[in-house]
């Protein structure tokens, strides 16, 4: 694979994160934190990582699949789809109004391109992504499926059904993502509900699990081109990626409390003078 | 007028088993997955010679409703099976956003449904499934009446698109729709008749034709409908049946809130004001004990079926 041009990408992941934050303010709603948190991650995916088509189909044979479990974060999803060329830049703009293909949280059911399942009710996407993963396998497609999950969601019962199942059944060629942020809607995850140490239970469970760094697009670029590299071994892949909620406007990071809070007229200002690009929709 | 006997004795649940056996042979797409309760599916025969396309996920119904839409993704036809309870009120989240919402082909196949599950009592007679999936948007229902019309809709199903919910049962129960056609929603009128229609599904349609006969010999002429698929719901076999004998009884293994009786009275009175009475299960839970005996204590049996007819053409007469 080519080397990844890195200013390139860093443009694109400001790019993206001014868009995250327009849309939240657009609509005065939605979730700003995790979206910005996870933008290196989408970027790297998307500009570098996946084997994808933006003339999308649903079945993506030979093509690497992604399912976003954490539904909550579309707008950072929504804007890398649009960047890498699913749909229009200027539909960013529908975001969460009525009529629009860019529901609150992510779904098919307004054909959007790019999205091939609905999720905001949290737990779901792993099992789906495990389910992808295996119908890949009958079909004889060697590419790979990311999932990515939010350490909130670690909470949900269902996250473990699936983490059982993956790895009993060797579905090797699944390559799941946490954003390990710490935080969650009532306050830090430790408090809320303490994860304990989450590398020993994805490694009890059967993972291969690694670390790296979500918001250092050079850490998650190798990070994820090494989660390729320990796939297809008999064993599904576990990265779990330190974020900073909010990372690229220091006056959202650090904290739970925008998780899902648009920012006013002065905030967006503040939060764009920090952000510089130039290919607004 | 045609007269219907049994001509065998199984469970329904067979009938799914063997239609699926049948699907695996005709379309290599199709595949199942089993929560832990493979023999109690009828699942085995598939199991055995398709085991590259059977998917065991044990007791973790949530995680088999995402593998099954995911499978979709990629061209799978997904069969998922556990008993009723298991299939609906555990899952529907589940179902409700990875399967309805997001418009996938996955066929939720269901056992042990109702009081005739029997011995194991309330905690397994789900009372409420058809309803909570009948809500759902896109979502088809159905409720075949025996061995052979579970596993022809169960082959039917295997060509269909999108979401749909099959509910079938344990217990051993007359076979009599052998040969007979099955199309996923179209009502198949059973037996034809001039003073009340019976809208049944399920175990029910063969309590309302033993009903059946004993009202003929009354004099009361039934037309009997077997109304198989509760979505899309054949509004034109209501309506017709209906304008015809004016009164209605509808009869199924269900509570009588969510279920076929909601359903067709939702029909008759937007488009047909009519009398109806509703044989079902009264808002309660059940209890252990024999099939028959549990459909007796709660009013599912011929002779309810009987008096709710006497009591419908009481009222037509006004």
């Amino acid at each position: 694979m080519a080397q990844p041009d890195f200013d390139k990408l860093k443009k694109l992941a400001t790019q993206i994160r001014r868009d995250i934050v327009r849309m939240v303010h657009g609509c005065q709603s939605g979730h700003p934190g995790g979206s910005l948190g996870c933008t290196e991650y989408f970027v790297a995916l998307y500009f570098h990582i996946m084997k994808h088509d933006p003339k999308f189909n649903m079945d993506g044979k030979g093509e690497d699949l992604f399912f976003v479990s954490n539904g909550h974060i579309s707008p950072v999803w929504y804007s890398t789809l649009a960047r890498a060329g699913y749909f229009d830049v200027k539909e960013l703009a529908t975001f969460r109004f009525l009529n629009s293909r860019l529901q609150g949280h992510p779904a098919t059911h307004e054909k959007l391109p790019g999205i091939r399942i609905a999720s905001g009710s949290l737990g779901q996407g792993l099992s789906v992504a495990a389910g992808a993963a295996q119908a890949k396998k009958l079909n004889g497609d060697d590419r790979f499926v990311f999932c990515l999950m939010g350490d909130g969601e670690q909470q949900e019962g269902q996250v473990w059904e699936a983490a059982m199942y993956a790895a009993h059944n060797k579905v090797d060629n699944l390559i799941a993502t946490i954003d390990y942020n710490g935080q969650q809607i009532d306050g830090p995850v430790k408090d809320v509900l303490d994860l304990k140490d989450l590398k020993a239970k994805w490694i009890a469970f059967g993972w291969e699990v690694q670390e790296f760094n979500g918001n250092d697009l050079k850490e998650v670029i190798n990070g994820l081109d090494h989660a390729k590299a320990l796939a297809k071994k008999g064993k599904p892949v576990m990265n779990l990626m330190k974020t900073d909620m909010g990372s690229g406007v220091d006056f959202m990071m650090g904290s739970h409390k925008w998780h899902g809070v648009a920012p006013n007229d002065d905030e967006l200002s503040r939060a764009l003078a920090q952000l510089e690009a130039s290919e607004d929709y | 007028m045609t007269k219907f006997t049994a001509t065998d004795k199984k469970d329904t649940r067979s009938g799914f088993g063997a239609g699926l056996h049948e699907l695996g042979k005709q379309n290599p797409n199709v595949v199942a997955l089993c929560a832990d309760l493979t023999g109690s599916l009828k699942m085995d025969a598939f199991k055995k010679d398709f085991p590259e396309r059977f998917f065991q996920t044990g007791i973790a119904e949530a995680n088999m409703i995402g593998l099954a839409a995911g499978m979709t993704i990629g061209g799978k036809i997904p069969f998922t099976g556990t008993f009723a309870n298991f299939s609906t009120g555990r899952v529907y989240d589940q179902i409700r956003q990875s399967v309805a919402y997001s418009g996938k082909n996955v066929k939720i196949c269901a056992s042990h449904a109702g009081l005739t599950l029997g011995e194991d009592g309330a905690t397994h007679q789900i009372l409420e499934d058809v309803g909570m999936m009948k809500m759902l948007p896109d979502m088809t229902v159905i409720v075949p009446c025996d061995y052979a019309q579970t596993k022809a809709a169960t082959i039917a199903l295997g060509s269909h698109v999108g979401p749909a919910y099959l509910r079938f049962g344990r217990p051993v129960w007359p076979v009599f729709t052998e040969g007979r056609p099955f199309t996923i929603g179209k009502a198949d009128v059973m037996i034809e008749g001039k003073d009340v229609t019976i809208f049944a599904n399920g175990h029910m349609v063969w309590q309302a034709i033993e009903a059946e006969a004993k009202l003929a010999e009354k004099g009361i002429s039934v037309e009997l409908i077997n109304l198989h698929t509760i979505k899309p719901l054949d509004v034109d076999a209501i309506l017709n049946s209906v304008k015809k004998t004016g009164c209605a009884v509808t009869c199924e293994e269900h509570q009588i809130n969510g279920g076929l009786g909601d359903s067709v009275a939702q029909v008759l009175s937007r488009f047909q004001p009519a009398p109806i009475e509703m044989v079902a299960v009264n808002d309660s839970f059940g209890e252990s004990g024999k099939p028959t005996d549990l459909l007796k204590k709660y009013g599912l049996s011929p002779d309810n079926i009987v008096a709710a007819v006497e009591k419908v053409l009481k009222r037509k007469k006004g």
